[in-house]
């Protein structure tokens, strides 16, 4: 009797997972990402354009300001915090682990002081979600991003214990790359969101 | 394409560039007011937008220069879909290959419905380019010729510059079906791999029908 025995190539476990390189995995997952966040912060800029422009609703609405200042200097803080997330950065890409320790503290630190200074400016502005579409759009607006900062400082916390317990050395430092991306880009969608609610 | 996000450094420029896009329009339109904050608005949109055609346009695709190897030594990639079972196909590959050391990479894309391709519904489609693929490759190695294979995108064009990040071949033998039953001759598949890939490129006709009525004759003058 005869027995037909056949070594198969393929590999034991799970399938090799098939890329089809028209789209590199991790740009697709970075692209579809911006869709999702552009389309996410893009409903919430409709509705703002819709009630300001539209209906001709003043802005902000009287007898209510806006702490332009207060907020002008959070921004500031804010985008330091993206220098000092660069810093980290180009710091551990040079195998200077002090300087992305430092960065990296510092850039929670300031990302931590934004937050809790937006927090401050909601108990003093003198409105609440229930006064008004303005008043509405405004809470949904800062309160959206304030969502990604805090996001964005749960990552950060993370990353910060990682660099102090040894994690990441000039070749391998894709935790803090990542992380800096989204610090960014939170930075850039804050810097859309004061522009537009606070100044223009 | 163009991606502002896609590492740290370029997410930290993008971010450099949205602080002077917002800044500008902020002070021309605190300082002139709201026609002035308009027009630079329009401007600067403008100049973003004619930028990222530019650069989208100077972004070429990696052009793989065969890698150098011994005299003697040719690397030929074959990019084939139903028509990788062909004899006439077959037959050219042990051509080019005798007298020389053949190393040979059998890529059949693996075709597509476009709901299929766009709901990542290529399951079938792969598992049918893998099935002609290994009875190609069967064939090629009971000829004596060295060939491996792989399955691979369903653009021909991206099959072969897949292909090529990883295989330096000096010759690349595209198959088709004959003019008129062929979608990739209807699609120039043939003339857009001459433009783009720096390799010399080898097209070949195979008339499956042809053959198969040839064969079919063979066989009964053969009984």
């Amino acid at each position: 009797m005869a027995v037909h025995a056949e070594a198969h190539p393929h590999h034991h476990g799970p399938p090799k997972a098939n890329q089809s390189s028209r789209v590199n995995a991790s740009v697709l997952g970075m692209l579809l990402f911006i869709a999702s966040e552009i389309m996410l912060f893009g409903s919430f800029f409709t509705a703002y354009f819709f009630i300001r422009v539209v209906n001709g609703v003043p802005w902000p609405t009287p007898p209510y300001h806006l702490p332009v200042f207060v907020a002008g200097v959070n921004t500031c803080i804010l985008v330091t915090s993206s220098f000092t997330m660069h810093w980290s950065l180009q710091s551990i890409k040079k195998g200077n682990r002090a300087g992305m320790k430092a960065g990296l503290v510092l850039t929670f630190l300031m990302g931590l002081t934004f937050l809790l200074t937006q927090f401050r400016e909601y108990s003093r502005v003198g409105f609440n979600t229930s006064n008004g579409a303005f008043a509405t759009i405004f809470y949904c607006l800062t309160g959206l991003h304030g969502a990604h900062v805090f996001v964005g400082l749960t990552i950060l916390g993370i990353m910060t214990v990682r660099a102090f317990r040894g994690h990441f050395t000039p070749e391998d430092h894709h935790g803090v790359e990542i992380g800096g991306i989204y610090w960014h880009f939170v930075d850039v969608m804050w810097i859309v969101v004061y522009t537009t609610v606070y100044i223009i | 394409m163009i991606n502002p996000l896609r590492s740290e450094a370029e997410a930290f420029r993008f971010l450099l560039g949205t602080i002077v896009y917002f800044a500008a329009i902020a002070i021309a339109a605190a300082v002139g007011g709201t026609w002035p904050g308009l027009v630079v608005f329009l401007v600067l949109t403008i100049a973003v937008i004619a930028w990222w055609f530019h650069a989208r346009r100077s972004e070429r695709p990696l052009q793989t220069a065969p890698r150098p190897h011994e005299a003697g030594e040719r690397r030929i990639l074959v990019i084939a879909n139903e028509t990788v079972a062909g004899r006439t196909l077959r037959t050219m590959i042990r051509e080019r290959s005798e007298g020389v050391r053949a190393e040979v990479l059998v890529v059949t894309p693996a075709l597509n419905s476009p709901v299929r391709h766009w709901t990542s519904d290529e399951d079938d489609a792969r598992a049918a380019a893998r099935e002609r693929l290994d009875a190609s490759l069967a064939e090629l190695h009971a000829a004596g010729v060295d060939a491996r294979g792989e399955v691979g995108d369903a653009d021909p064009l991206q099959a072969i510059e897949d292909a090529l990040r990883t295989f330096g071949a000096d010759e690349i033998i595209l198959s088709t079906h004959p003019e008129g039953r062929s979608h990739w001759l209807e699609r120039g598949v043939v003339t857009n791999a001459r433009e783009r890939f720096p390799v010399q490129i080898t097209h070949v006709v195979v008339d499956l029908e042809q053959e198969q009525a040839a064969a079919d004759t063979g066989r009964t003058h053969s009984v």
